[in-house]
C-alpha cells in the first residue's frame, strides 16, 4: 500500500476559501440558502466553509445541518459490511430553501443520489446545489456532477482518496492511497 | 460493533449487550426518522414481511406493522381466528405456505412458549418473537429499557420492580433478562401465588410488601392481571388485590422520591394502577408506546441487513 499526497494543508487552505467565495458569489446574504453537510465526513467540510462565511464574510444567523444517509443508500444488504447510521440533524425545514449539500469526496454519485431523496423527508428545496473538495471525475456511475468542487482527481477504482481533517486527524491533507 | 450476533430475534435470553446497544444506538436514529415531517425512509423496499398473530395483540400488532412500513417493507398480516389453523394445518405447514409467497421475515406471536424457537429450526426466515405464551416478548423488554434509558440516563445501576402477574407474564421474564443484561437491580413484587418458584435463580429479589419495593425502586413496571391465563383463582378477588398491590395517587405521593411508572399495557385502570398515576407526569406509558415503533424498526433492520440476497 502506497499513499501520495494531493492537497497539502496549505492548499485545502485556498481552496476551501476560494469555496466559500464562489458560495457567496451565488447566495450573496444567504437569507434562503441553507448548507447541509452529508454524513458522515461531509461534516467537517460543511463546519470549515461555515467558519470561513462567518468570520471572513461576517454572514450570521447561517442555517446549516447534517444529513445521514444510511437508510436511503442503494446497497442495503448488497456490501458486505452492515451500514451503520450517523445522525441527522435538521432543525429547520427546508421547503422553498435553496440547499448547498457539501461533501468530502465526489466518487460514484450514489451518495449524493441517496441525499437528494433523503432531503426530501424535510420538504421541497427551491433548488439543490452541490459542493464536493475532491471530485473523482471518471467515476461516475449516475450523472451527477458538482456545482463547485475543490480538486478535480483522476484516480482508478482501486486507488482511494482520503480527506483528513485537523479536527479529527490531526492534520488537513488529502491522500491518494493505491493498494 | 454493526452488526447483531443473531439472526433472529427469539428471546432476550439470546442476545449479548453489545446487540442492546447497537438495538438502541439504531433505534435513536429511527426516532429522529418517525418524528421528521415525512416519516419514511427507503431502507427495506426489497423484503417482504408476514405479521403472524396466533394470538389477540392490538398494540404490538399496529407497532410491529408501522415500524415495517415506515422501513418501506411490504406487510401480509395473518390471524389465526380466520385461517386454515382452525381446519388443522400445522404451524409449519402454515408458515412454510406464507414463506412460499417469498417472504424474508415472520414476525410471530403465538400461545405456546418456544414456538417462535421451533419455527427458527425448521423454515429459512429470520423470525421476531412478538410474545410466545408465558415465555419472553423481547421486543416489549427492549422498547420499556429504552424507555427507562430514555428517561434516567441509563440502565445500568437502576433500581427496577416489577409488579403484578410475574406468572403468567412474557414481559416480567423478558425484561428480568434484559434488565439483569444491562445492570440494572431487579425486584419483582405481587401475591406470593403469582410469582414463580425459583425466580430468585435468575438473579432477582421477590417483594411482597408493594410500600417496600417503591420506597426501594427507581422505576415500578405495572403490569396487568392476565385473567385470561389463570385456570384457577390465584387470589381472592381484584379488591384485594387492588388494595394491595395496586398503585394510586396517595400511595405515590407519600414516597419520599420520584420514580418512573412504567405499564405496558392494555391498562386496567382502577386494577394495578389508578387513573391519576397512568396519566401524571411519572408515568411514561405512552413514551414507551412510541419508543415501540423506533425499537422495532431497529430490530427489523438490524435483521433485515443480515439477509443475504
Amino acid at each position: 500500500m502506497s499513499q501520495k499526497v494531493l492537497l497539502t494543508s496549505k492548499e485545502i487552505d485556498i481552496i476551501l476559501h476560494r469555496l466559500a467565495c464562489q458560495l457567496v458569489e451565488n447566495h450573496t446574504d444567504f437569507k434562503d440558502s441553507v448548507l447541509i453537510g452529508i454524513q458522515p465526513r461531509g461534516v467537517y467540510l460543511a463546519e470549515r466553509i461555515l467558519k470561513i462565511l462567518q468570520k471572513e464574510y461576517k454572514l450570521k444567523d447561517l442555517k446549516w445541518g447534517q444529513l445521514d444517509i444510511t437508510f436511503y443508500r442503494d446497497d442495503f444488504r448488497r456490501s458486505d459490511k452492515p451500514l451503520e447510521a450517523n445522525k441527522t440533524k435538521i432543525d429547520f425545514v427546508v421547503e422553498d430553501k435553496r440547499v448547498i449539500f457539501i461533501d468530502d469526496v465526489l466518487y460514484t454519485g450514489r451518495s449524493t443520489r441517496a441525499a437528494l431523496t433523503a432531503i426530501q423527508s424535510f420538504g421541497r428545496p427551491r433548488e439543490i446545489e452541490l459542493m464536493s473538495l475532491i471530485d473523482r471525475r471518471f467515476s461516475r456511475h449516475l450523472p451527477i456532477q458538482p456545482d463547485y468542487s475543490g480538486r478535480q482527481v483522476d484516480a482508478i477504482n482501486e486507488e482511494k482518496v482520503k480527506v483528513n481533517w485537523k479536527e479529527n486527524e490531526g492534520e488537513d491533507v488529502v491522500y491518494l492511497i493505491s493498494k | 460493533m454493526s452488526e447483531l450476533s443473531v439472526n433472529h430475534l427469539l428471546g432476550i435470553k439470546y442476545l449479548k449487550k453489545e446487540d442492546v446497544k447497537l438495538i438502541f444506538k439504531t433505534a435513536d436514529h429511527f426516532k429522529e426518522v418517525i418524528n421528521r415531517p415525512i416519516k419514511k425512509v427507503p431502507s427495506l423496499r426489497d423484503i417482504t414481511i408476514a405479521n403472524l398473530f396466533f394470538e389477540n395483540s392490538t398494540r404490538t400488532r399496529l407497532s410491529f406493522e408501522l415500524a415495517e412500513k415506515r422501513l418501506s417493507a411490504d406487510v401480509i398480516n395473518f390471524s389465526a381466528a380466520s385461517s386454515s389453523v382452525k381446519k388443522g394445518e400445522t404451524l409449519i405447514d402454515t408458515v412454510n405456505n406464507i414463506l412460499s409467497m417469498k417472504v424474508d421475515m415472520v414476525v410471530m406471536r403465538h400461545p405456546n412458549p418456544g414456538a417462535g424457537i421451533f419455527l427458527s429450526k425448521h423454515v429459512k426466515a429470520s423470525i421476531i418473537n412478538a410474545g410466545d405464551g408465558a415465555h419472553e416478548h423481547p421486543t416489549q423488554a427492549l422498547l420499556d429499557s429504552y424507555s427507562i434509558r430514555e428517561r434516567l440516563g441509563g440502565v445500568e445501576g437502576k433500581k427496577v420492580v416489577i409488579v403484578g402477574d410475574i406468572l403468567h407474564s412474557r414481559v416480567a421474564l423478558s425484561n428480568i433478562f434484559a434488565l439483569k443484561l444491562q445492570g440494572a437491580e431487579v425486584k419483582v413484587c405481587g401475591p406470593k401465588t403469582l410469582i414463580p418458584k425459583h425466580i430468585e435463580s435468575l438473579g432477582v429479589k421477590v417483594e411482597t410488601d408493594l410500600r417496600k419495593a417503591l420506597e426501594w425502586c427507581d422505576v415500578a413496571n405495572m403490569l396487568r392481571v392476565q385473567n385470561e391465563r389463570m385456570e384457577i383463582s390465584y387470589f381472592p378477588s381484584t379488591r384485594e388485590y387492588t388494595q394491595q398491590f395496586g398503585l394510586n395517587k396517595k400511595m405515590l405521593d407519600s414516597l419520599n422520591k420520584e420514580i418512573v411508572i412504567m405499564h405496558p399495557g392494555p391498562i386496567n385502570r382502577g386494577v394495578e394502577i389508578t387513573s391519576d398515576v397512568a396519566d401524571s407526569d411519572n408515568a411514561i406509558i405512552l413514551d414507551q408506546v412510541q419508543n415501540g415503533v423506533a425499537v422495532r424498526m431497529a430490530v427489523i433492520y438490524l435483521l433485515a441487513s443480515k439477509i443475504k440476497q
